[in-house]
């Protein structure tokens, strides 16, 4: 598959069903900062510099290991793509927003494996960010496979590293480790009683960053939380997965605890909240993207109560990305936000009465 | 017009966000305003993160006439971006880092990953650590010849370490 299928296609494998803990936690996510030794850090780099970086990167990721567990990898300069394009994989989440931030488009650069769990940016605050992503909680899991390309890579790399401050980077927040582990967690229930503000305000206080659906600086869209850790220096990667996973598992539990909750107390309302959205998603003419999120949500939750048959997480998470801006623009053209709306709707029904049929 | 998020109050604040180019418009009452804005606030700690970073380290320091002579960042550069220029700033920097470090990261040294080529190294490193342990404690016990031949040891170790760096520093990516 090239970036060209990538950007042309809403799925990715992190959506996939049957992962541990589905009902919960969507995907699995590890990144890891790393600079090459001996040049300036990307804020700073330019001209020649910044493509002897695209090439040592270019030449580390042919890699005989690397190529074998994951296939051709090939940087692909941001240059090349359409700004669409770019913006579809953030919103596929296989690249960060800040990679798109203007300037130096000329030395950033992407890789991305075929079967999209690794993906490579190259200059964006660090030469390196080496980031892999799986469906549902497997932490450990993602970890070991972005550590096993972190050896691969380092094999030509020779990073930036020293004794006391482990790996080196632009900033001081991803020094030791440059390891940032996170899950996306769908909290509709903790949302819906409250408890949401107390389970948030716990995890911050065991050294986790909560954020929205598309990192820093968002909005929690969709009931959608990601957490992370915050601390990257002074413990080993096992450690900091491991604190992740148990608070992970504490997080699934009281969002557990809240959905039996609801279930058994209010079960009527549930049932018309989650069958009022699934209507909606049928047959509504117009969807603003705020209304999308939570109409997915909604259906989602009654996809893992049972109370919705037929319909995968993979379908709406693939409608999450659908109904994005970028998505919407490179299939219909230059759109007006209500043209939006239409197309959006229009693809929403589309989608479910293709399912019915199959259902049927 | 009803608030958007309570569907109950009127709604009487408007305010529109734009946020990676995805401009978001909400009408809402004054309590969800409120809300929002607490909710808002839980979610994003690290939005100006650089900025804060760049507040930490304060300007107008003797400290801002400093410079990496192998990146060129300032002190001055630094405190207004908060990102470091190159992996020499870590020294360059150094004391004015270290502190900041301590405050983000807590009291840490890096205990996780070593690079396969700084592995011998860094055993090494450790070596010499345990080998000052043990000086201090012949010292303390009074074996001074025991403490003379862990001295000349540390110093021996310590060479071969000077001379390593140079080659690593020397050694060039992807060959």
């Amino acid at each position: 598959m090239t970036i060209k299928q990538t950007v042309n296609n809403p799925y990715s494998p992190w959506m996939d069903d049957d992962a541990p803990e589905a009902d919960i936690v969507i995907s699995s996510r590890v990144r890891l900062a790393r600079d090459i030794a001996g040049y300036p850090f990307p804020h700073l780099l330019s001209g020649q510099s910044a493509e002897d970086v695209m090439d040592i990167v270019g030449r580390a990721v042919e890699d005989e290991d690397l190529v074998r567990r994951l296939g051709k990898l090939k940087v692909v300069r941001l240059s090349q793509l359409p700004s669409l394009d770019r913006q579809i994989l953030v919103d596929k989440h296989l690249i960060s927003p800040d990679l798109l931030k203007a300037g130096g488009e000329e030395a950033k650069g992407v890789v991305i494996s075929e079967d999209e769990r690794l993906s490579i940016m190259i200059n964006e605050e660090d030469h390196l960010r080496i980031q892999c992503i799986l469906s549902g909680l497997r932490l450990q899991d993602v970890y070991l496979l972005a550590d096993a390309v972190d050896d691969a890579l380092e094999k030509r790399v020779n990073y930036a590293f020293s004794d006391r401050y482990g790996f080196l980077t632009a900033c001081l927040t991803n020094i030791g480790t440059g390891l940032r582990a996170s899950v996306m967690l769908h909290l509709p229930a903790l949302v819906a009683s409250g408890g949401i503000r107390d389970v948030l305000t716990a995890v911050s206080k065991l050294g986790l960053t909560v954020r929205g659906l598309y990192g820093e600086g968002t909005e929690a869209a969709g009931n959608l939380f990601q957490l992370s850790n915050q601390i990257t220096l002074g413990q080993s990667e096992e450690d900091i997965v491991s604190n992740l996973v148990s608070i992970t598992r504490q997080v699934i539990n009281r969002e557990r605890t809240a959905r039996r909750y609801i279930y058994q107390q209010k079960p009527e309302a549930l049932q018309d909240k989650v069958s009022r959205a699934y209507g909606t998603m049928r047959h509504a003419y117009l969807l603003s993207a705020g209304e999308a999120m939570q109409l997915l949500s909604d259906v989602r939750l009654g996809v893992d109560t049972g109370l919705v048959k037929g319909l995968s997480h993979r379908t709406l998470s693939e409608l999450m990305v659908v109904s994005r801006p970028a998505y919407l623009v490179k299939l219909g053209g230059r759109l007006s936000a209500q043209e939006c709306d239409i197309l959006r709707a229009r693809l929403f029904r589309e989608k479910m009465a293709e399912i019915n049929q199959t259902n049927a | 017009m009803i608030c958007e998020r309570c569907k109950q109050r009127p709604a009487t604040v408007h305010y529109t966000e734009i946020i990676n180019n995805q401009k978001k418009q909400m009408n809402i009452c004054e309590v969800c305003a409120k809300d929002e804005q607490i909710a808002s606030f839980n979610l994003m700690p690290q939005q100006n993160l650089h900025d804060f970073l760049a507040g930490i380290f304060g300007p107008g320091s003797e400290v801002d006439q400093l410079q990496c002579p192998q990146c060129g960042l300032t002190g001055h550069k630094f405190s207004a971006h908060g990102l470091l220029g190159c992996s020499n700033c870590y020294q360059e920097f150094e004391d004015r880092i270290e502190p900041m470090i301590r405050r983000i990261q807590g009291t840490g040294v890096h205990t996780g990953k070593v690079p396969a080529r700084s592995l011998g190294r860094y055993r090494v490193i450790r070596e010499v650590e345990q080998l000052k342990k043990s000086l201090r404690e012949s010292v303390a016990r009074e074996e001074f010849e025991k403490a003379a031949e862990l001295r000349d040891r540390i110093r021996e170790t310590e060479q071969k370490l000077a001379g390593e760096e140079y080659e690593n520093d020397h050694q060039a990516n992807g060959e």
